[in-house]
């Protein structure tokens, strides 16, 4: 009888022990990405030029330009540290960029600087992948089914307009970041840079048709912080 | 009669004064013509006396004189590609806006997409023009003229500065153009599916012709084949071979150096050239009398990919 009083309260006392010690105390920024306003409506996209993906998306799917959630959420919305971080190493694993049935998947896809990048596709009939950058050489590239991936890599940082000429409607970004703390928000417009160390940060959130905000942000020795983004949206593509 | 004196004086200090004046606003817009003019009669003597074919050193100071002569009006004073012409070019009607030097992108290339050109990929341009728009030929121009030139454009841009321009494409020798050439070029069209904007008989109506767009955003054509014209890039087999392995920058045309084999190209090459049906090639000729002994036996391009 005794010793069960004795033991529960040294369990729980290390229960709480291990609970704060154990796992390393690296700062995470979270949040949500909102909008206020009347988003565009998206219109279906009609892909009956290339009659193989106009089978496979029945129901037609939507542009990405802007994509909603629930609660007024904004999705592919990058966000991502913009200062405050000491200078970081590009990660040597590479980032994948799909073509799959006529899209772009993912929508948007963030990597680092120089990290390598390799873009695949799935589809039995020619793509050519056209990013368009502005501070970066632009190529163009085809790619026919079963062609190998092509790799490559963006040296200065820049969101990227990808397109294929061939199917207009193919249409996506690269989002080349100078840090590897970044994220694209989901459908409910949720996102986190785990593994912050302690330090003041600028937090950026970039969509494609609504330009960028930053805030700023401290996180403390054991913090997590949260920082939550609200983009005025209006009823147009421009 | 005391006061007259002091009318002469103010009088005669009047006149010195309009005369004193007058000849340096007169000198000073002479000044302006004689410039112009004795820079024309230099260029014009260079190019007479052969003084200005030299040392095929681009020299920017001098080319950024004829720039201001011969280029600024489309290509703007910025090289940007906004000249006070620029806004009468219709893309609607096949006509390509003047190049934005800034960004250092450039159609015609020996050198692999994404790559700087080289200079005689730029010399070649400037010399040949661009058919179907409002680029000329300025082979007018001396050599040492259009080599300055050049200097000029890469001024606008300083990717010239961080970057060298790309190791140019190897070109084998060309293969015989032989039936078998010509109907594998012909398998290598549908499959990689140039069809797709070029038209599954090069006319340039494929699916997506429509809705070509180059990078600015402006309306493009694909090139159709049955015109017989010149391409942007040359006429030759080995220009033709050139443009479909490095790409046109800045069009929707991209590379197929990554898919197509440096001796699968000639045949490509070579069914290409079938297509250029008002030019009556050597190749069509061989193609039809082969057509002749094997009707209905090709199926036709462009057919659904099982």
């Amino acid at each position: 009888m005794q010793a069960r009083y004795v033991l529960l309260p040294v369990l729980f006392a290390l229960m709480v022990a291990v609970a704060s010690v154990g796992p390393a105390p690296a700062g995470t920024i979270e949040g949500k990405v909102t909008y206020t306003g009347t988003p565009p409506k998206m219109k279906p996209i009609d892909m009956s030029k290339e009659p193989t993906c106009a089978k496979e998306h029945n129901p037609p799917l939507l542009g990405e330009n802007v994509v909603t959630g629930p609660g007024n959420a904004l999705q592919y919305v990058v966000v991502y540290i913009s200062a405050g971080e000491q200078s970081a190493q590009p990660p040597s694993e590479p980032v994948r960029y799909d073509q799959k049935g006529c899209m772009y998947v993912p929508h948007i896809l963030a990597m680092h600087t120089n990290q390598p990048l390799q873009i695949y596709t799935d589809d039995p009939f020619t793509h050519n992948i056209h990013p368009m950058p502005k501070r970066n050489p632009e190529w163009n590239k085809s790619q026919p089914p079963g062609a190998a991936p092509i790799d490559t890599k963006w040296a200065n940082p820049e969101f990227i307009e990808v397109k294929c000429n061939i199917h207009p409607w193919m249409h996506g970004y690269f989002a080349v970041l100078n840090t590897s703390h970044y994220a694209v928000t989901d459908n409910e417009g949720n996102y986190s840079l785990k593994g912050l160390p302690p330090g003041k940060y600028t937090v950026t959130a970039w969509q494609e048709q609504y330009s960028t905000q930053s805030q700023e942000v401290t996180v403390g020795p054991t913090g997590a912080a949260s920082v939550n983004f609200v983009f005025k949206v209006t009823p147009y593509l421009y | 009669m005391k006061r007259k004196p002091v009318f002469v004086a103010l009088f005669a200090a009047s006149l010195i004064l309009l005369f004193a004046t007058r000849p340096t606003e007169c000198f000073a817009q002479i000044d302006i013509h004689i410039h112009t003019a004795t820079n024309t009669m230099e260029s014009h003597i260079h190019g007479l006396t052969g003084e200005a074919f030299g040392d095929g050193q681009g020299r920017p100071d001098v080319g950024a004189q004829l720039y201001r002569r011969y280029c600024i009006g489309c290509h703007g004073p910025n090289g940007d590609g906004s000249g006070e012409n620029a806004m009468w070019f219709d893309p609607t009607m096949g006509f390509a806006k003047p190049r934005d030097f800034t960004l250092a992108v450039f159609k015609c290339r020996s050198t692999p997409t994404g790559t700087l050109p080289t200079e005689e990929d730029l010399f070649d341009s400037v010399t040949r023009g661009f058919v179907n728009t409002n680029m000329p030929s300025w082979r007018p121009l001396t050599e040492q003229e259009r080599t300055n030139l050049i200097a000029m454009v890469k001024a606008f841009s300083p990717r010239w500065q961080a970057e060298k321009p790309g190791a140019p494409i190897t070109i084998p020798p060309e293969t015989a153009p032989t039936v078998e050439s010509i109907l594998h070029g012909r398998e290598l069209f549908d499959k990689i599916q140039c069809w797709k904007c070029h038209g599954p008989e090069g006319r340039g109506d494929g699916p997506s012709a429509l809705t070509l767009t180059d990078t600015k955003g402006n309306p493009i054509r694909p090139y159709d084949f049955t015109t017989g014209e010149r391409f942007k890039c040359g006429a030759s087999n080995q220009d033709l071979y050139r443009i479909f392995m490095t790409g046109l920058d800045g069009t929707p045309m991209p590379s197929f150096s990554d898919n197509i084999k440096p001796e699968e190209a000639w045949d490509l090459v070579h069914f290409l050239r079938t297509l250029q049906v008002t030019l009556k090639t050597p190749e069509l000729a061989t193609f039809q009398t082969w057509l002749k002994g094997h009707p209905n036996t090709l199926k036709p391009i462009g057919q659904e990919v099982p």
